[in-house]
């Protein structure tokens, strides 16, 4: 068997000396699509961010702001994703002065997220779904083993939603995804990680599980 | 220890006593109607015949503003991600503890009356201040964007933290092009062809007409400032500043002004191999010491008149206590206060009252009191109020004043130590502050006694600095403040 992603045994997590997670014991191996479902509050973002401090292997992570930088173009936040592949020289000249080549490797990426023109335009000026699209630009852009999102496509409309999802999980052999949206959860996810009360209600293979199982959680 | 307001104020109290029992008050001009007179007929007859003279000044004091705040804010940018080193901040505190009217007298031994001398003297004090407040923007801005881990510091310097700040850093810089119009205009005091010197002249001569052009100029370019300055020319701007004052003709300094300059700061008794003792007693016992007493007791007697003119102004732009058109007439007068340089106003001031530290008093207190009254005024206004609130006086009194007052005591806390910076000022119009030591040194061309002094000066300033910053710790009872757009000032 493949040696897995991340192993959490008997684990409290938490944070500012707070726990959040009580008990906590998961192993993740590749080729798996985890979604984690709960409440609000029920520590979902605590679970992917202890995901995010363990794996040790290169990751995308689509933080729940975005966490994109208002006052750059489109351009340099979609670049933001492989900064840390090239030297401090490069990315000064970059920022200051992006080649064509740069230019076009995020125009394809920006492409697949349906933001074609806007590259030179600065992400202050977007709307809250196209921050979405380029935050999901972003983690497509930098690739890797894992892609870790919390509620990725939660503003935008659901039909794209899925698309991009859809899109972006493929370019992952790995996923964890907070989600809110139990059938999109179903139908996307091979396994399915429920919170509840701070601690794991249900960990189990998504066809295992029916919808009403799942709303459970949120009872 | 949690210091109670009222122990406070009843010191201040005291202490404001004190110092005036001991200030020299007196000396009232024998006739100031009818100084006061001639200078409302000027008022009323501005006389704007040398046109050409006036502009030539206006466009220079904006060269001077753009290329000093423009130095300042670049050194302070590159300086401020070291902030957190000691050789840095320490350094940066020395250099913006001497005001720049101080600056332009040093260096005046240097480089002369040339436009340098301009540049340097607001371009130094002021990179001190870009580079603290820079460095407190660029320390707050949240670095957390999710980028790989082993990202060198520079990058996520630049990528990061840098482009999150640029907002508050821009509205700042403006802030402070604001402060550096009024430095430059006062540099004219000194000799630089700015509108300061303009309205001296006028003065001297009695022309009053002129000097209320001059000062209209004034009013007219700091007044719509953030109308008129457009980020995307201020390149362009910034290069028109830097050639015209190129082209300006310089008197030539000699040779080896350089080491002129450096042997004359060394202390005279190292160079001459003279008494210490002499020169120490002549230094500190018979200049520093009555200058610093002056500096404080002016800087006492200003702070409780910036307070009082401050509380009872305040509500003058609050639209509950005076009215719609009340508060318009209040928004102007305090804006226009706040616009004046306090060393331009205790000039004018000087001229009617006669000399005596009466000038300076009013003078700090008018445009400090005006500053503190136009921030309070403007937090006050947005106030919740419940419907059939009281109006007038009774508002004020029962309702703002008591729901301000931990706003209104920081605030007068953080312009204590600004306030003790212009009493040192004063000097220069003939009171006995630290200033009129460091200028007749300078006449003298004493210039290690100037640069004594100046350490003088800004150890006093960094004394008043610490007591205001314990003093507004201890007292913590009100919310923490941003002045100015800077962190930390009043929490």
């Amino acid at each position: 068997m493949t040696q897995p992603l991340v192993t959490l045994t008997g684990e409290s997590l938490g944070w500012d000396g707070r726990v959040a997670l009580r008990d906590v014991s998961l192993r993740i191996a590749t080729g798996e699509r985890i979604a984690i479902l709960g409440r609000s509050g029920a520590g979902k973002s605590t679970l992917l961010t202890a995901l995010h401090d363990r794996a040790q292997v290169r990751l995308a992570l689509v933080p729940q702001d975005n966490g994109l930088i208002g006052a750059l173009s489109v351009f340099h936040n979609v670049w933001m994703g492989v900064l840390d592949d090239h030297g401090t020289a490069r990315n000064l000249r970059t920022l200051i002065w992006p080649s064509a080549a740069e230019r076009a490797a995020v125009a394809r990426v920006l492409q697949t997220v349906g933001l074609d023109e806007l590259g030179r335009r600065s992400v202050s000026q977007l709307s809250g779904g196209q921050r979405q699209r380029v935050a999901l630009a972003r983690a497509k852009m930098r690739g890797g083993a894992l892609l870790l999102g919390d509620e990725p496509v939660t503003a935008l409309d659901p039909e794209q939603g899925a698309a991009l999802l859809d899109h972006l999980l493929a370019a992952f052999p790995t996923s964890v995804l907070v989600l809110h949206d139990v059938d999109q959860a179903l139908r996307v996810a091979t396994r399915i990680i429920g919170l509840r009360q701070g601690a794991v209600a249900v960990d189990a293979p998504a066809a295992d599980l029916t919808a009403d199982d799942l709303l459970q959680l949120y009872r | 220890m949690i210091l109670r307001r009222r122990h406070v104020l009843a010191g201040f109290a005291a202490l404001t006593l004190v110092a005036i029992s001991s200030a020299e008050l007196g000396a009232i001009r024998p006739d100031p109607w009818m100084t006061l007179a001639a200078i409302g007929r000027g008022i009323l007859h501005p006389d704007f015949s040398d046109i050409a003279g006036l502009l030539r000044a206006t466009g220079l004091t904006v060269a001077f503003a753009f290329c000093g705040v423009g130095l300042g804010a670049v050194l302070g940018l590159l300086l401020a991600p070291f902030y957190g080193t000691a050789v840095v901040r320490l350094t940066c505190i020395a250099v913006r503890s001497v005001h720049e009217l101080f600056w332009a007298l040093l260096l005046l031994g240097l480089t002369g009356l040339s436009p340098l001398t301009g540049v340097l003297a607001i371009g130094l004090p002021y990179a001190g201040i870009f580079a603290k407040v820079f460095a407190e923007y660029l320390e707050d801005a949240p670095g957390a964007a999710p980028l790989g881990r082993r990202l060198p510091s520079l990058t996520a310097l630049l990528w990061v933290r840098f482009p999150q700040s640029l907002p508050q850093m821009r509205t700042y810089t403006l802030y402070r092009l604001e402060c550096g119009l009024r430095s430059s205009a006062v540099l004219g005091f000194i000799g630089l062809p700015t509108l300061g010197f303009q309205l001296e002249t006028a003065f001297k001569q009695a022309q009053y007409g002129q000097a209320a052009a001059v000062l209209a100029l004034f009013l007219a370019l700091i007044l719509p400032l953030r109308f008129w300055v457009i980020w995307r020319l201020v390149p362009l701007m910034l290069a028109a500043a830097a050639t015209a004052l190129i082209m300006l003709p310089t008197p030539p300094m000699g040779q080896g002004a350089l080491m002129r300059f450096l042997t004359g700061i060394v202390p005279s008794p190292l160079r001459t191999g003279g008494d210490w003792g002499s020169w120490l007693d002549k230094v500190l016992v018979q200049q520093a010491l009555p200058g610093s007493m002056d500096t404080l007791i002016l800087s006492q007697i200003a702070l409780a008149a910036a307070a009082l003119i401050a509380a009872v102004a305040f509500p003058a732009i609050v639209p509950g206590v005076v009215g719609r058109v009340g508060a318009v007439i209040g928004h102007g007068v305090l804006v226009v206060l706040r616009s004046i340089p306090d060393y331009m106003l205790a000039f004018v001031l000087l001229q009617v009252l006669g000399p005596s530290m009466l000038p300076a008093i009013l003078a700090l207190g008018l445009h400090n009191g005006a500053i503190i009254a136009h921030l309070l005024g403007r937090q006050a206004a947005s106030l919740p109020q419940h419907t059939g609130a009281p109006r007038g006086v009774t508002l004020w009194a029962w309702d703002l004043f008591p729901r301000l007052s931990p706003a209104f005591w920081a605030l007068c806390l953080y312009r204590w130590e600004i306030i003790l910076r212009d009493s040192a000022i004063m000097g220069l119009l003939g009171i006995g502050t630290l200033g009129f030591y460091i200028q007749s040194n300078v006449q003298t061309l004493r210039m290690d006694r100037v640069v004594a002094l100046l350490v003088v000066s800004g150890l006093l300033t960094l004394l008043i600095d610490t007591v205001s910053r314990r003093l507004r710790r201890a007292m913590r009872d009100g919310p923490p403040l941003r002045i100015e757009a800077s962190r930390r000032l009043a929490t």
